[in-house]
């Protein structure tokens, strides 16, 4: 956690999503809303002014860096972290005084947290004797939980005989066994090995498909965010930078913090020329940029490109721009160049290999298409 | 020169051993002693043995005022422990779960007990009790012996407690059980090996207390080891002898059969379980 927070930074957009503010509880509210949740510890300000409205049956993400709030508000949602300000609703039903035991959501930890007392039948069963479900239907539906997760025939395993992966499945398990109104999922893969977390990923997503509950994903990997979900909340120092789709996120960042933070974009510093559409970079070339709108001429803007938009070599047709390869790494497909072309930072590129692999040392081109980027102003946001 | 000291280090270890052996003569050849002299037949007690004999034995069995000792501090220490334990159950877990004014303050005064030599204490508790112009109860002697024994219980329930993360806790609230439910059903039970060894250890203190008691008991009320002291007073007949191997059985003996049930206890469990196969 950040022990300071600079108040004045970045003015926030505020899109909040489309608020369904429906007070009557019902189908048509949002399976989970806040509205303008503070949460504080003491002086310490872990998030402000949070508003944020999921859809039924949707997949949200919210990605930041650790120490961004991301876990607070998603324990705030479970009841257990209290809120100093705004609202909590679930499926229209203020939650805020609700304890967490009477509020139905489903948690699932990032250290799995099975009772390891308890065999794998008792820790799914959980939830159901907690809920009054008679024994055989308790019998039957851990078991379907468990079919579920491809561990059928496990119950009478103590944790501690499970891998990683299989308990992470039995959590999961335990968690959606009773439909809890939202899933929570906290870091639930960054404890897993490499290929064990691509696994699982693929089969999160599936079983949230198939029981249609609304999940709430926390993760600081960005592949995890891109790949799972339906919209993501990127987040930084407790305050949302941007809330979209993966691609809207990606392809049109709001800010330079969501810019750097997903697929670390390259930002060129620079200030525009005499054409508007021209912006002479700090490194001495000019570029020119499709913008949505006339940019004054003298202001200073960012340019915007992710390494996959960048063309190297011959293939570099507009806004060419030459330095020297700094370091190549051979993907196979495609290459990776670190290529100084004498800013402050180095660029990056990710282009498809033609001919060779370009050694440390060598000049090389590389250029993109002026509709590829994405400027930013001053304050880091993205002028649209 | 590798050789000589190969030599040096061979002399080393056999002095490190020579001097372990000593150290625990001297700790345990007084216990085998009386062990063996209950035996003797000799109405004195010492070398060399003249018999083997269980009289010492039937004659403690036939002495009434031994026996309503025994049973005195029986009653105490399983009362003490069974109170201890509760109290020192709760208190771990509000001093490791709970955020609260004068949480620092309260775990000293917890542990304070067991640093304050037991005589200060003894005398204290006596003088309080006199300023207040109260008899010496039993019930006086068992709350003695259960500040004696709180320190202790509350040191080794709150190590364990320490040791179990709070997500278990978070996640059964999550699945619906209450605060209580919880405690109950998963703390508690992860508790547990403290929970014995705490019971079996408050039991042993009190049972083996010896100068705190000499304040606190009523008068006419012996305990064990004050009945020992009383009879000590008149002669070292061999049934004092008899008398202390009973005492070492009884508080060797129940942590080390105690410690034997739980470990056979999880094995038990963990045989249960079926084999990991891969699934």
């Amino acid at each position: 956690m950040p022990d300071s927070q600079d108040a004045t930074s970045n003015p926030r957009p505020a899109s909040a999503g489309a608020a369904n503010a429906g007070e009557a509880a019902g189908a048509n509210s949002p399976a989970v809303e806040f509205r303008d949740i503070d949460i504080a510890y003491g002086k310490f300000v872990a998030v402000r002014d949070f508003s944020l409205s999921i859809a039924k049956g949707s997949f949200v993400t919210l990605l930041g860096p650790s120490g961004c709030g991301k876990t607070t508000i998603l324990r705030s949602i479970a009841g257990l972290v209290d809120i100093s300000g705004g609202q909590i609703m679930i499926d229209g039903r203020r939650v805020d005084d609700v304890p967490i035991y009477k509020r139905n959501i489903g948690l699932v930890f990032q250290s799995y947290a099975l009772f390891p007392h308890k065999t794998v039948f008792d820790n799914v069963a959980f939830g159901l004797k907690y809920r009054n479900v008679p024994k055989p239907e308790i019998v039957r539906r851990v078991g379907k939980a468990l079919e579920m997760v491809r561990l059928p025939g496990s119950e009478k395993k103590l944790p501690s005989q499970l891998s990683g992966g299989q308990q992470q499945r039995i959590a999961l398990a335990r968690a959606i066994v009773f439909e809890p109104q939202v899933l929570l999922l906290d870091e639930p893969l960054s404890a897993l090995d490499a290929n064990m977390r691509e696994e699982m990923r693929v089969e999160i997503k599936k079983i949230q498909k198939e029981t249609g509950i609304t999940a709430i994903f926390v993760t600081h990997d960005q592949e995890e965010a891109l790949s799972m979900s339906d919209r993501i909340v990127v987040m930084n120092q407790g305050a949302v930078e941007q809330i979209g789709t993966p691609q809207q996120v990606y392809d049109t960042p709001a800010t330079a913090f969501v810019a750097d933070f997903l697929g670390k974009a390259n930002m060129l510093a620079g200030t525009v020329s005499a054409s508007a559409t021209a912006v002479l970079l700090a490194t001495g070339q000019t570029v020119n940029v499709a913008c949505p709108r006339p940019l004054a001429q003298g202001s200073k803007v960012t340019v915007v490109v992710r390494p996959q938009k960048l063309s190297v070599g011959a293939a570099a047709g507009a806004n060419v721009l030459s330095g020297r390869v700094v370091s190549a790494s051979y993907l196979g497909g495609s290459a990776i160049y670190e290529i100084d072309i004498g800013g402050k930072a180095n660029i990056r590129a990710n282009a498809p290999i033609s001919g060779r692999v370009l050694r440390e040392g060598e000049p090389i081109d590389l250029g993109f298409d002026p509709g590829d980027c994405v400027l930013l102003d001053e304050a880091g946001q993205r002028i649209s | 020169m590798k050789l000589g000291r190969r030599q040096e280090g061979r002399w080393a270890w056999r002095l490190t051993g020579f001097v372990t052996l000593c150290v625990y003569i001297f700790m345990f050849a007084p216990i085998v002693a009386t062990v063996i002299l209950s035996f003797n037949a000799s109405m004195f007690g010492g070398f060399p043995m003249t018999g083997f004999s269980l009289q010492w034995y039937g004659k403690l069995m036939a002495n009434e005022q031994v026996l309503t000792a025994f049973r005195t501090s029986l009653w105490i220490a399983l009362v003490t422990s069974a109170v201890t334990t509760a109290i020192g159950v709760v208190t771990a877990f509000a001093l490791v779960r709970f955020e609260f004014p004068g949480k620092q303050a309260l775990s000293t005064l917890v542990i304070l007990p067991a640093l304050v030599p037991e005589t200060i204490l003894g005398v204290g508790l006596l003088v309080l009790i006199k300023a207040i112009d109260q008899p010496r109860t039993m019930l006086l002697l068992v709350l003695g012996h259960i500040l004696l024994a709180v320190p202790y219980v509350v040191l080794i329930t709150q190590a364990r407690m320490v040791g179990i993360r709070r997500v278990y806790e978070e996640a059964a609230l999550s699945l619906g059980a209450s605060r209580f439910s919880s405690f109950r059903e998963i703390t508690l039970p992860l508790l547990i090996p403290a929970v014995v060894g705490g019971a079996l250890l408050a039991f042993t203190i009190s049972f083996d207390n010896t100068s705190a008691s000499l304040f606190w008991r009523p008068a006419g009320v012996e305990t064990m080891p004050t009945q020992i002291l009383s009879m000590l007073k008149i002669s070292i007949s061999p049934e004092i002898n008899a008398l202390g191997t009973v005492m070492i059985l009884v508080t060797v003996g129940i942590p080390l059969v105690g410690g034997l049930i739980l470990q056979s206890l999880t094995r038990l469990k963990r045989r249960d379980q079926p084999k990991e196969e891969t699934l």
